[in-house]
C-alpha cells in the first residue's frame, strides 16, 4: 500500500549495537532465530537449489540439442525432468518466496521478527537435508525418481528406492513449507504495527497471507497422497495400485487438488513484489489496491475448484470437462483485474526503469503471455491436442520462470540496498535483465512451436522435423543458464560493499515502512512500533 | 514480545494446526469421496456385476459385435487363457466365454484378475452377469479351473464399435491384502 504516513521518529535508529549476544561463525546460522538471518539463509539455498535444478535443465536441453541420443541415457534423462521440476518447485521458488516472507514481512508490517522465530529456524533447517535427499537419490541403485514430477502412479508404485528417498523429500519440505506458512499468517494477523489495518498492508503482505492459507489447505494433502504412494510401495494397502482394487486416476485428482493451487502458491509471492515494485518507479501509489486484494484472495477460491484441468485426458464425464474448462477460465478475471492495474499504476506515471523495474514489466509482459497460452490450453478440446506437449512445457515455464523468477529478480534488485547497505550495479543488473530476457524467449518460445507441431515432453529423442527449433531453444537455454551467474556477481558485490552507500530510501517513490530504517537494516529493527497513520 | 502477544500467537497456531490436521485428514478422505462419485456416475463400473437395468433388452439380431479376448498374468506362475480367442455376439444377446486356469506352482496362489476393455468406451456397454473377476480365486498348486464370464452387450451399443477387446490380467494377492484394499465394486459378490 502506498502513501503510509510514517512516524520516523519510531522506526527504531539506534540502540541496535547488539551484535555481540548472538554466536558468530557457523554457529550463528545454525541456531539464528532473526528473521532477516533466516530470510538470507532462504534466499540463498533457494539460489543454490536454483543452480542444482539449472544445471539438470541443461542436461536435459543438451540431450535435446540434435535428435537422437547423444549426451545421457534415457533413463538419466527421466531422473533429470524429474528432479529439474522437483527441485525448482520446492527447493528454488518456494523458498525464494519464503525467504522473501521472512525478511521484508516484519520491515512492511512494523514488526520487530517474526511470530515463531524458533519455529522459524526449523523450518529452514528442515530444507536442507530433503534437498540431500533429492540429490543423493541419484547414486541410489536404480537412480533417482524418474516418473516425473508429478509422481503419477503407476510408475512411482514399481521405482526403486530414489523414489522413497523423494517421497521423504517431499514430506519434509511440504512439513517446512507448513511451519513457515502458520509463521507467516500469525505474524501478519498478530504482529502488525498499530495503525497497520489489513487494508493498509503493502500488497505483497496482503499475497503472501493468501498464498499462507492455501500453502496450508494444500500442503497435507499432498503429504497424504505422497504418504498413500509410500503405504502402496511398501505396506500392501492399494490406494492406487490396480492389482489391489485401487485406482491410479485417483493419485492424480489427489495431486492436483494440491497441485492447482501449488501454481498459485509460487505465484502469488511475485504477483506481491511486482505490486511493490511498479508504484515505487512509477512514483504513484497502486491503482486499486482493494481491488487487488479481492482478485488475489478471488484466485486462491478459483485455484480449489480447477484442478482437473490437468487431466482432461484420462477421461471424465463431459459435464465434468465443461465445468473445470469453464473454471479455469474465470480464473482470467480477477488475474486479469492485476494486469490492468499494474498497467493503471504505470499510467502516465513518473516512470524510471532502474533493473527492479525493467524486471517487473518484464515479467508482466512475458506473464501475460503465459497467461494466454494458459487459457488455450484450458479450452478442453485443444488441450486434448496439446497434453504432454512442449506447448504446455513453454506455457509453464512462461508463468512460472519469467512471471515468479522474473519478479523474484527484480524483489531482489529492489531490496539489495536495504539487505546489504551497498547499491546494486546498475549496468551488471541491466545486462543481466536483458541477457534473460533474451535467452528466455529464445528457449521457450520455440516450445510453443515444437508444441503445437506435436513434440511430446519427457522423451530423450524427437523426430527429425523437430531439429532446428529444438536446437534455437538449447542455445536459449545455455545463454539463460549463463546469464544467472550475473545475479550471483551482482549479489556478491553488494555484500563485499563494492558499490555506492545506500541510503535509507534508496528509491526516491519507495514509501513503505522498510525504508524508514537505515541501510543496511539493522539486525533488529522496529523493537518499538512505529505507528501509521 | 509482550505475554498476551505470546498468548495470541500460541492460540493462532493452534487453530492453524487444526486446519493443517484437518487437510490431512481430506486427503484421505477423497479416498472414498472419489470412489463414491465413480459408482454414482457408473465412471468406473466396469468390473462389477451389470448394476443399472438395460436400456433395452430387445436383441439386435441386425448386427453382430465382435468380442475379442485376451488373457495375461503378471509376474505369476499361472497359465492363463481364454477357451476360444474371439466370439461373435448380437448385442443384448446373452454370451458366455470361458477362460481357463492353472495353477503351475507347488504352493497354493490367490489371485485376482483385472480386466480392461480396448476401445476403452467400450466398457460401458459390456455388461457383465458373472465374471470370475468378481472375486479372488484361490488355486491348490496343480489345480486347473474353468471359469466362465457371462455378458450382455448392452443394445445401445453404436454400430461404429463392431469388435471390442476384453482383456484380463491376473495379479497375485499376497497374503489375503487384497481384502483391505479400497474398492469400488469388485468385491461385491
Amino acid at each position: 500500500m502506498s502513501s503510509i504516513p510514517h512516524d520516523r521518529a519510531a522506526a527504531g535508529h539506534g540502540t541496535h549495537d547488539d551484535h555481540a549476544h548472538h554466536p558468530t561463525g557457523l554457529m550463528r546460522w545454525v541456531t539464528t532465530t532473526n528473521h532477516k538471518d533466516i530470510g538470507t539463509m532462504y534466499l540463498w539455498f533457494s539460489f543454490t537449489m536454483f543452480m542444482v535444478g539449472g544445471v539438470m535443465a541443461l542436461t536435459i536441453r543438451a540431450e535435446l540439442f540434435q535428435p537422437g541420443l547423444q549426451v545421457v541415457h534415457p533413463e538419466f534423462f527421466n531422473q533429470m525432468t524429474t528432479l529439474h521440476g522437483l527441485i525448482m518447485v520446492f527447493g528454488a521458488i518456494m523458498p525464494a518466496a519464503v525467504g522473501f516472507a521472512n525478511w521484508m514481512i516484519p520491515l512492511l508490517i512494523g514488526a520487530p521478527d517474526m511470530a515463531f522465530a524458533r519455529m522459524n529456524n526449523w523450518s529452514f533447517w528442515l530444507l536442507p537435508p530433503a534437498a540431500i535427499l533429492l540429490v543423493t537419490s541419484l547414486f541410489v541403485p536404480g537412480g533417482a525418481a524418474s516418473a516425473g514430477w508429478t509422481l503419477y502412479p503407476p510408475l512411482t508404485i514399481q521405482q526403486g528406492m530414489g523414489m522413497d528417498l523423494a517421497i521423504f523429500a517431499v514430506h519434509i519440505m511440504g512439513a517446512s513449507s507448513i511451519m513457515g506458512s502458520i509463521n507467516i499468517i500469525t505474524t501478519i494477523l498478530n504482529m502488525r504495527a498499530p495503525g497497520m489495518t489489513l487494508m493498509k498492508m503493502p500488497l505483497f503482505c496482503w499475497t503472501w497471507l493468501i498464498t499462507a492459507y492455501l500453502l496450508i489447505a494444500v500442503m497435507p494433502v499432498l503429504a497424504g497422497a505422497v504418504t498413500m504412494l509410500l503405504t502402496d510401495r511398501h505396506f500392501g494397502t492399494s490406494f492406487f495400485n490396480a492389482a489391489g482394487g485401487g485406482d491410479p486416476v485417483l493419485f492424480q485428482h489427489i495431486f492436483w487438488f494440491f497441485g492447482h493451487p501449488e501454481v498459485y502458491i509460487i505465484i502469488l509471492p511475485a504477483f506481491g513484489i511486482v505490486s511493490q515494485i511498479i508504484p515505487t518507479f512509477a512514483r504513484k501509489p497502486l491503482f486499486g489496491y482493494a481491488s487487488m486484494v479481492y482478485a488475489t484472495a478471488g484466485i486462491a477460491i478459483l485455484s480449489f475448484i480447477v484442478w482437473a484441468h490437468h487431466m482432461f485426458t484420462v477421461g471424465m464425464p463431459v459435464a465434468g470437462v465443461l465445468f473445470f474448462m469453464y473454471a479455469t477460465m474465470l480464473i482470467a478475471v480477477p488475474t486479469g483485474v492485476k494486469i490492468f492495474n499494474w498497467l493503471a499504476t504505470m499510467w502516465r506515471g513518473a516512470m524510471t526503469f532502474e533493473a527492479p523495474m525493467m524486471f517487473a514489466v518484464g515479467f508482466l509482459f512475458l506473464f501475460t503471455m503465459g497467461g494466454f497460452t494458459g487459457l488455450v490450453l484450458a479450452i478442453a478440446p485443444i488441450d486434448m491436442q496439446l497434453h504432454d506437449t512442449y506447448y504446455v512445457v513453454a506455457h509453464f515455464h512462461y508463468v512460472m520462470v519469467a512471471g515468479s523468477l522474473f519478479a523474484f529478480f527484480g524483489g531482489v534488485y529492489y531490496w539489495l540496498p536495504k539487505w546489504t547497505g551497498t547499491m546494486y550495479d546498475e549496468r551488471i543488473a541491466q545486462i543481466h535483465f536483458w541477457t534473460s530476457l533474451v535467452f528466455f524467449n529464445v528457449a521457450f518460445f520455440p516450445q510453443h512451436f515444437l508444441g503445437l507441431a506435436g513434440m511430446p515432453r519427457r522423451i530423450p529423442d524427437y523426430a527429425q522435423q523437430f531439429a532446428d527449433w529444438n536446437m534455437v531453444s538449447s542455445i536459449g537455454a545455455f545463454g539463460f543458464g549463463l546469464s544467472q551467474l550475473l545475479v550471483l556477481y551482482a549479489v556478491v558485490k553488494c555484500i563485499r560493499g563494492d558499490g555506492a552507500k545506500a541510503p535509507a530510501k534508496p528509491w526516491e517513490g519507495g514509501d513503505t515502512l522498510e525504508w524508514t530504517v537505515p541501510s543496511p537494516a539493522p539486525y533488529h529493527t522496529f523493537e518499538t512500533p512505529p505507528v501509521v497513520r | 514480545m509482550s505475554p498476551e502477544q505470546r498468548a495470541a500467537n500460541a492460540a493462532l497456531m493452534k487453530r492453524l494446526g487444526v486446519v493443517v490436521l484437518a487437510m490431512f485428514g481430506f486427503g484421505f478422505a477423497l479416498v472414498p469421496f472419489y470412489e463414491k462419485i465413480c459408482e454414482v456416475t457408473g465412471i468406473r463400473n466396469i468390473d462389477g456385476p451389470a448394476s443399472r437395468p438395460l436400456a433395452s433388452t430387445q436383441v439386435d439380431a441386425s448386427r453382430k459385435v465382435r468380442i475379442e479376448l485376451d488373457a495375461n498374468v503378471r509376474a505369476m506362475a499361472w497359465t492363463f487363457r481364454p477357451a476360444q480367442p474371439v466370439i461373435d455376439v448380437h448385442p443384448g444377446q446373452l454370451g458366455q466365454v470361458t477362460y481357463e486356469v492353472v495353477n503351475t506352482t507347488d504352493r497354493p496362489v490367490t489371485g485376482q484378475a483385472i480386466p480392461s476393455y480396448a476401445p476403452q468406451e467400450a466398457a460401458q456397454y459390456f455388461r457383465k452377469l458373472d465374471c470370475f473377476c468378481f472375486a479372488t480365486q484361490t488355486l491348490q498348486p496343480g489345480e486347473r479351473r474353468e471359469m466362465p464370464v457371462v455378458f450382455v452387450i448392452d443394445p445401445s451399443v453404436p454400430a461404429d464399435l463392431p469388435a471390442i477387446a476384453l482383456s484380463y490380467t491376473f495379479f497375485e494377492v499376497e497374503g489375503g491384502k487384497l481384502a483391505a484394499a479400497p474398492s469400488a465394486s469388485r468385491e461385491k459378490p
